[in-house]
């Protein structure tokens, strides 16, 4: 089965651009990346668009499609009505670079102020001891390939710019909710507290957990309910324990 | 003379998956400043793509394994075509590297006491490969990518800057190996972003591009895979060896088309999956070869009883290794017992409970639910061969990485030749990554780290040739469009390099693809020397940022190289071993076991090399004697089985 579809395709740069039509052949099976392939490969041969893996692994062909954030290469053309205009448009967080390739930066930049994962002093190589019941809630969020839907359509950064600074977005908050919940992290010998850093270093405050990064996550990672939520608890329980208030008291005049 | 961005690095990893991140790491814990150059965005290579896990003999599941029977696996899987001295490293090394990322924060499944769990795969004598579900690449890419992330953070803590030691160049490209007589120089490269071109001068580079499949057209392989790394060890004057032994993986997608050749993984198999032919037939009980003969089930019943109980049953023999399963499949469906798309069954879903396959096989599940409609969990999938590894590459020294006749050129992963021999065993792809990805920044760090002040220097020439080279195909655009003929001298209206690109895929699936004959590889030679010279004449329309079709333009240097050293090989070897299957050649030949085949750039003067600095391309080949292997490590196999493999000279020699 084929057929002719409408689509409209955002071609541009930093300095401006616009939606641009083209009529394009659709088969059977396909998805939205295989129509720009297409369009790069008969109308269009110098469409920026970034891809890599063409199965959903890889967290390359972000876009918006229909003003949804989505992974080209898993939308499938069939979700759309022959007669519909399917219109493609850059992740609008981001600085466009090139027609629907941004400038994901912000990520990279985020990425590096995590404090990375601490070895335990005095377990070796080899030796790490862990129950599968303790390292599954990790390993959901280590499912995370990294395609940046997250931190497009999360409200607090998507039009709002002056808040990047001081917000790591859903995908660096679980992050740090990943490490806090490793079974073997040692950041608390060395005076990190993951959750409480959350709060204070990485915005987790400004998360009022309306589930949009959970609803365009295409690994289907409950990020609000198994990270953002239970971080936020355990951020806060800390900051109103009497014995933590204590303790912090008591280490502060002893330094 | 053309304007560049310079830059200086002690060592220059070209490659960031698993291979190219291993080697940073390790060049950088040695205190060199270390770059890495991505072609995508940092933490997307095609390591993501492996899923299955990390062979390495750490027993956690059957206590008998150790590094002996994976070295044993290894060899039996390549039909002994491997250099045993890198057979030998892997499988000692690998359960440290395994173990070591652990300490950077990986997570792997557990076994009921704790450790790492292990299992099954075709080849591997015992449960063996340590795994996330079945997304064990991405888990290795993030814990590298974080583990550099790591070493950045204390450079910060120490210099201010993240990128003092360690730097990662995103979306570059390295088009050209410069080099100072024989020695390495640097690197030339463009910046997809802004198609900006830059030199990189270092003593020593890593080469980990991984492999070629985007040269075939049905591929397990993302469009990164253009044997860059292959190419640009030739055009420096690096032989590769083991060109003809292509992978083609079993079970890939094979509906609907525009997924064709996406991996199915083989843990569908090691976890009770079956195959299963359009009469309903599980048909690999007739595929079972001789020197497989006393290792494998041959019955339904021996097999079924295997996963429960290893120990007194044979393995079933759907974990035979990949170019036996991938040869039975293609039979199936050429004697028309193949499904309606062309493939076979693939069926787990009356092996496992519903729960336990999405438990176990989580992005299998994903993928054919979103991609194809099918519930794995309800029916069976529909499978067949794709194009999935490259077991030739680079030849390198086994314990240092180097690349023969280069100095200071390395390499390591799907790039270097010689580790998997004819075939590689599902699982020893990731660990090959990390003990020679190690390796090759180990040994490239002490290299630059012994030159002192005595670098190589980069010559002008060297980057105005290789920038002319770079952006011809938008004068070869403009000059066709003004009609005074391209470069080259060949005149004739611009190519378009998608086009090019298609056909070249159709070349070599259809002429150098799982099965081969000596007239179609004849035939695909003549038809790559034309499209050879098309490429001449490739233009492109736009500006140089982020210009997708100059970048084809560019990657099709490679694959065509690449594509004539497979089709020469292919031709030249007559016999069928591993990944390397000759319809009128079908048996082994014992002789042929002690020959590597050797692809280098034709000489100068002999190839019809372009004034424009367009390589000669006509690649050259000759036979080289395969070391002799170790004694004791022969030791460690019956002589009844040494003899299918090893001459009669070679075993009482």
């Amino acid at each position: 089965m084929t057929h002719t579809a409408h689509f409209r395709v955002w071609r541009g740069d930093a300095d401006g651009g616009g939606l641009q039509d083209y009529d394009v052949e659709v088969n059977d099976g396909e998805v939205v990346l295989d129509i720009i392939h297409r369009l790069q490969a008969t109308q269009a041969a110098d469409l920026a668009v970034r891809w890599n893996c063409k199965a959903g692994k890889c967290g390359s062909c972000s876009a918006e499609v229909n003003g949804r954030p989505r992974l080209m290469c898993m939308t499938r053309m069939s979700v759309f009505q022959p007669e519909e205009t399917v219109t493609v448009t850059p992740l609008r967080a981001f600085p466009v670079i090139r027609d629907l390739v941004t400038d994901v930066s912000f990520n990279y930049a985020k990425a590096r102020q995590v404090p990375a994962f601490v070895p335990p002093k005095g377990v070796a190589a080899g030796e790490y001891r862990m129950q599968q019941v303790d390292v599954e809630r990790s390993q959901e969020f280590r499912k995370c390939i990294e395609c940046f839907l997250c931190q497009d359509t999360c409200h607090v950064v998507r039009d709002h710019e002056e808040n990047k600074p001081a917000f790591a977005g859903p995908r660096f908050l679980m992050r740090i909710a990943e490490l806090d919940m490793h079974p073997l992290d040692a950041a608390a010998d060395q005076g990190l507290t993951r959750a409480a850093s959350a709060q204070e270093d990485h915005g987790l405050g400004y998360c009022n957990i309306t589930k949009c990064c959970t609803e365009v996550c295409p690994e289907h990672i409950k990020i609000t309910d198994n990270a953002l939520i239970p971080l936020k608890e355990r951020a806060v329980d800390r900051k109103y324990d009497p014995l933590v208030w204590l303790g912090n008291k008591i280490r502060r005049r002893e330094g | 003379m053309t304007q560049v961005e310079r830059h200086a690095y002690d060592v220059v990893v070209v490659g960031a998956g698993g291979a190219g991140l291993r080697a940073a790491i390790e060049a950088r814990e040695h205190g060199l400043r270390t770059a890495v150059i991505c072609k995508s965005l940092f933490g997307k290579a095609h390591t993501v793509m492996a899923e299955g896990g990390i062979a390495a003999s750490m027993g956690n599941v059957n206590g008998h394994d150790n590094w002996q029977v994976h070295f044993r696996d290894t060899m039996r899987g390549g039909k002994f075509l491997n250099h045993w001295r890198m057979a030998e490293l892997h499988a000692r090394e690998a359960p440290d590297r395994v173990w070591e990322l652990e300490t950077w924060g990986a997570l792997f499944d557990r076994t009921p006491d704790g450790r790492i769990s292990q299992r099954n795969f075709g080849g591997h004598e015992y449960p063996r490969l340590a795994h996330v579900g079945d997304r064990t690449g991405l888990e290795l890419i993030r814990t590298l990518q974080q583990k550099i992330v790591s070493l950045q953070q204390d450079d910060f803590a120490e210099t201010g800057d993240y990128e003092a030691r360690l730097k990662v160049f995103q979306e570059c490209t390295v088009t050209r190996v410069l080099k100072d007589g024989d020695a390495v120089s640097g690197v030339f490269g463009y910046v997809r972003e802004s198609g900006r071109l830059f030199v990189i001068e270092a003593p020593a580079v890593v080469l980990a591009t991984g492999g070629v499949g985007k040269s075939f057209k049905v591929t397990s392989n993302s469009w990164e895979y253009t044997g860059d790394g292959h190419a640009l060890a030739l055009l420096a004057g690096a032989p590769l060896i083991n060109m003809e032994f292509i992978q083609f993986h079993p079970t890939g997608m094979v509906w609907p088309p525009s997924v064709k050749g996406i991996l199915v993984t083989e843990s569908v198999r090691g976890d009770g999956g079956v195959l299963r032919n359009s009469e309903g037939e599980r048909f690999m009980f007739g595929y079972v070869p001789d020197v497989f003969k006393e290792k494998y089930a041959q019955s339904e019943e021996e097999a079924d009883g295997w996963y429960t109980d290893p120990d007194s049953h044979r393995r079933p023999p759907e974990l035979l290794p990949r170019d036996e399963v991938a040869r039975a499949i293609n039979a199936e469906v050429k004697a028309g017992r193949g499904t309606p798309h062309g493939g076979v069954y693939l069926d787990v879903s009356t092996r496992l409970p519903a729960e336990e396959i999405r438990r176990r096989l989580p992005s299998m599940h994903h993928q054919f639910k979103e991609l194809a409609d099918v519930d794995i969990t309800a029916e069976a999938m529909e499978v067949g061969p794709t194009c999935h590894y490259m077991m030739g590459g680079v030849d390198v020294d086994p314990d240092t990485a180097a690349a023969t006749g280069v100095p200071g050129l390395f390499a390591a992963g799907e790039v270097a030749g010689g580790m998997h021999g004819s075939n590689r065993l599902g699982g020893n792809s990731l660990s090959d990554l990390l003990v020679f990805g190690r390796r090759a920044g180990l040994y490239a760090a002490q290299y630059a780290a012994g030159l002192g002040g005595q670098r190589p220097a980069v010559a002008q020439e060297q980057i105005d040739a290789a920038a002319r080279e770079a952006l011809r195909p938008f004068e070869a655009g403009a000059d066709v469009a003004g009609g005074s003929g391209g470069p080259g001298g060949s005149g004739g209206a611009p190519e378009n390099p998608y086009t090019l690109h298609q056909e070249l895929q159709q070349v070599m699936n259809d002429l150098v693809g799982i099965i081969r004959r000596a007239p179609e590889m004849e035939q695909a030679l003549e038809r790559l020397a034309g499209l050879r010279e098309r490429s001449r004449r490739v233009g492109v329309e736009g500006h140089r940022q982020f210009n997708p079709g100059w970048h084809l333009a560019i990657d099709l240097r490679n694959m065509l190289l690449v594509s004539e050293c497979v089709a020469r090989a292919a031709l030249e070897r007559t016999e069928s071993r591993g990944g390397h299957t000759r319809d009128d050649h079908p048996g082994m030949d014992r002789a042929w076991r002690q020959v590597n085949l050797v692809c280098e750039l034709a000489p100068e003067g002999a190839a019809p090399e372009g004034a424009d600095g367009q390589p000669g391309q006509v690649v050259g080949l000759r036979k080289r004697p395969m070391p002799a292997i170790r004694a004791d490590l022969l030791a460690l196999f019956e002589r009844e089985e040494l003899r299918k493999y090893l001459t009669d000279e070679e075993l009482d020699g």
